[in-house]
C-alpha cells in the first residue's frame, strides 16, 4: 500500500489569470513564512548597537561574523552540540534498529497474543508523555540516571510504537513469497530479516531515520527534564538556557539559533521525499 | 534445514504431523522472541510508570520521606483551592479554540494553492513547511524577537499606524502572541491535506464544472466533502497536541506575566519540578489525559455525522 503521491504529473491547464492570482499568492505566503529565517540569520550578523534600529536594517552592516565565536565563550555551546549529536545519532540507529526487529515480529509471525500486543502498541501511540513523566522522573532519580543520558538513550534500545507502526505497515507490503523461498533455500528468519528484508525496506527505514533525526533533535521536552547540569544539556535545552542567562543579547541567541536551525534544514532539504512519503503512509507524525 | 525437509518427504504420517507442530510452536517462540524488546520497554518505561502515576494521584508526597494516601483530595483540591489550575484550564482551552482551527484553516488554504500545477511548486512546498522542521526551541527564540516591543512585528503594524502591544510584557497581548506565533507552524496539518486532495478524484470536479460550479462551489461541494476524513485527522490530532502545548510557554512567557499564558502542562511541571508536589501534579496530569480522551471520543462519536468514508477509500 505505498501511496505515491502524483506531485509531478500535469493536469488540465487552468486560465492563465488563475495561476497569475495562484502564483502572486504563493510567493506572497511564502515569503511571509520565510522571512523569520532570514530576519534570524539577519539579526546574528549584527553588532549589538544596530539591533534595534529603526527602521529595521535588513542587511547587517557591518557584518557581525565574530558573533558566531562569540557564542561559544558565553556558553558551554561545543558541549551542547556534541550532547545533543551523541544523543541524536545513539536515538536514531537504536531506535531504527530494534523497531524493525520488533516490527518484523508483528508483521510476519502469528503467536498467542499477537493481535492483543499489536492493538497494545498502537493504543500507546495515544498516551500522551506527561502522564508518565512523574514516575519517569522519580524512577530514574532512584536509578541515579539524572542529569545523564540514559533517560534520553536507554528507551530506543525497546524500539518505539510509532516507528514500529510505521516498519510494520511496510513490510506487510512485501509479499510473503519471499520469505518462504528464502526459508526453502535454507534461511533461517533472523537472515531472512536482515540479508532479504532489511535491503527492500530501505525507504520506511529512511523514514523512520529521517523523523527520528528531526524528533531527537529538537526534542525539548524530555532533555529538559531530565538534564540539569549547564555542560550536560542539549542545544535546545541549552538555547533555553542561554535566553535566560542573556536575555536581551538577540544576535547571540539568533546566532545560536542558526547553530541549532541548521542540521534539521540541509537534513530536510536532502530527504523531503521521505517525509511526504512518510506523511501519505500514516496520515500522522505525532 | 535442507536435511530436515527431506526428512520431512519420507516421513510416515504421524512423524510427519509432529515435526509440522514443532515447526509451528518454533514460529510463535521466534515471533514472540522479535516482538520482546518492545514489550519489555513497555513494561519498563510506560505500563510500569502509568500505574504508578495512578497511585501518585491518589497520594500526598514530596519525592522523599513518606506519601500519604489522601484519597481524592488533590482532586478536588484542584477544583476548589486551585486559582492557578483554573487559569490554566482556561488558557488551555482558549488556546486551543482559536490555535486548531486558525491553523487548519490556514493549512487549508494552503494546500489548495500548493495542490495548484505552477512552476517552482517544490520551492513553494518547502518553504511552507520548513518552519514545522525547524520547530523548537530556536524558533520561539526567534518568535520573542520579532514579537519584542520593539520587533519585527510592532515596526510592521507601526507602518500602517497602528501601536503594536509589548506582547510577552502584556497579560492581554501574551496568549493571542502564542497563537500568533504557532499559525508559523502549519507544516504537518499542511502535508495531511495535500495527501488528501490528491485523492480526490478528477471526475468529480469536472462533473462539477459541467454542472457550472464556479472555483469556490467546486471547494465548498466537491473538494471539502471529500476532505472530511483528513479535517477529522487534523482536528483529532490538532486538539490532542494543543492540549499539551508547553515548550513556546515556557521559553517565551514561563506562564506569565501572571498567570496569562499558564497552560495545563506548565502547570503540571511547576507543580511537580519546583514545588516537588508529585502526588498533585499526577492528578493534574490524570484529569488533562481524562480530557484529553474524553475530547477525542467525543470526535469519534460526532464523526459519523459529518466524515465522509468513499467506500474502502477510507483516509
Amino acid at each position: 500500500m505505498t501511496v505515491e503521491t502524483n506531485w509531478d504529473e500535469p493536469e488540465r491547464i487552468r486560465p492563465l489569470s488563475w495561476r497569475i492570482v495562484v502564483v502572486l499568492l504563493l510567493v506572497v505566503g511564502s515569503l511571509i513564512y520565510a522571512f523569520p529565517f532570514f530576519w534570524m540569520l539577519s539579526t546574528s550578523l549584527k553588532i549589538p548597537q544596530n539591533i534595534y534600529l529603526d527602521p529595521p536594517q535588513w542587511i547587517p552592516n557591518p557584518v557581525a561574523w565574530e558573533n558566531y565565536s562569540l557564542i561559544f565563550d558565553v556558553g558551554p555551546v561545543w558541549a551542547w552540540i556534541a550532547n545533543s549529536t551523541l544523543i541524536t545519532v545513539a536515538t536514531v540507529v537504536l531506535r531504527t534498529l530494534s523497531s524493525l526487529v520488533v516490527a518484523y515480529g508483528f508483521a510476519r509471525f502469528a503467536f498467542p497474543g499477537s493481535r492483543v500486543l499489536f492493538i497494545l502498541l498502537l493504543s500507546s501511540l495515544m498516551l500522551p508523555g506527561h502522564v508518565t513523566i512523574i514516575p519517569r522522573f522519580l524512577m530514574f532519580r532512584d536509578w541515579h540516571w539524572l542529569d545523564t543520558f540514559w533517560p534520553l538513550i536507554a528507551p530506543n534500545f525497546f524500539s518505539t510504537a510509532f516507528a514500529v507502526f510505521l516498519i510494520r505497515q511496510f513490510l506487510m507490503t512485501l509479499p510473503r513469497e519471499l520469505d518462504e523461498a528464502a526459508e526453502i533455500d535454507g534461511a533461517n528468519t533472523w537472515d531472512i530479516l536482515w540479508r532479504l528484508l532489511l535491503p527492500l525496506s530501505k525507504p520506511a527505514i529512511a523514514t523512520v531515520a529521517v523523523f527520528t533525526f528531526i524528533d531527537g533533535w529538537n526534542d525539548f521536552f524530555e532533555p529538559f527534564i531530565f538534564l540539569s547540569t549547564p555542560d550536560n544539556l542539549t542545544l535546545a535545552v541549552g538555547i533555553r538556557w542561554f535566553r535566560t542567562q542573556y536575555e536581551t543579547q538577540f544576535h547571540l541567541m539568533m546566532a545560536i539559533s542558526v547553530v541549532s536551525v541548521l542540521p534539521i534544514i540541509i537534513a530536510f532539504l536532502f530527504t523531503q521525499k521521505y517525509f511526504i512519503r512518510g506523511i501519505a503512509l500514516t496520515g500522522l507524525k505525532s | 534445514m535442507s536435511d530436515l525437509s527431506e526428512n520431512v518427504m519420507v516421513a510416515p504420517r504421524q512423524q510427519r504431523r509432529f515435526l509440522r507442530f514443532a515447526h509451528v510452536r518454533r514460529r510463535e517462540w521466534q515471533g514472540l522472541l522479535y516482538v520482546a524488546p518492545w514489550l519489555v520497554g513497555f513494561l519498563i518505561f510506560i505500563a510500569y510508570p502509568f500505574v504508578w502515576s495512578i497511585q501518585l494521584s491518589f497520594m500526598d508526597w514530596k519525592g522523599i520521606g513518606t506519601a500519604r494516601y489522601v484519597g481524592l483530595d488533590n482532586y478536588v483540591r484542584m477544583f476548589t483551592d486551585d486559582e492557578a489550575f483554573l487559569y490554566s484550564i482556561r488558557n488551555t482551552v482558549a488556546y486551543t479554540a482559536v490555535h486548531v482551527p486558525g491553523t487548519m484553516f490556514l493549512a487549508f488554504v494552503v494546500a489548495l494553492l500548493l495542490n495548484e500545477r505552477v512552476r517552482f511548486m517544490p520551492l513553494f512546498r518547502t518553504l511552507f513547511y520548513l518552519p514545522s522542521v525547524t520547530s523548537g526551541v530556536a524558533t520561539v527564540v526567534l518568535w520573542v524577537w520579532i514579537l519584542h516591543p520593539t520587533g519585527l512585528l510592532n515596526r510592521t503594524l507601526g507602518l500602517i499606524g497602528i501601536q503594536g502591544p509589548n506582547w510577552f510584557g502584556s497579560t492581554t497581548w501574551a496568549l493571542p502572541g502564542l497563537i500568533i506565533m504557532s499559525f508559523w507552524n502549519i507544516g504537518t496539518t499542511m502535508l495531511i491535506y495535500l495527501a488528501g486532495l490528491q485523492g480526490v478524484p478528477q471526475q468529480l470536479y469536472d462533473a462539477a464544472e459541467i454542472d457550472g460550479a464556479n472555483a469556490l462551489q467546486r471547494v465548498r461541494y466537491v473538494t471539502l466533502p471529500m476532505m472530511t476524513p483528513s479535517i477529522f485527522l487534523t482536528l483529532v490530532l490538532g486538539i490532542i497536541g494543543s492540549f499539551q502545548v508547553f515548550t513556546a510557554a515556557l521559553v517565551a512567557t514561563e506562564g506569565g506575566p501572571g498567570y496569562a499564558t499558564l497552560f495545563v502542562l506548565l502547570h503540571i511541571y511547576f507543580n511537580a519540578f519546583r514545588f516537588f508536589r508529585m502526588g498533585y501534579a499526577s492528578a493534574i496530569a490524570w484529569v488533562l489525559f481524562l480530557i484529553i480522551m474524553l475530547f477525542t471520543a467525543l470526535q469519534f462519536w460526532l464523526a459519523s455525522r459529518w466524515v465522509y468514508y468513499e467506500g474502502e477509500r477510507a483516509g
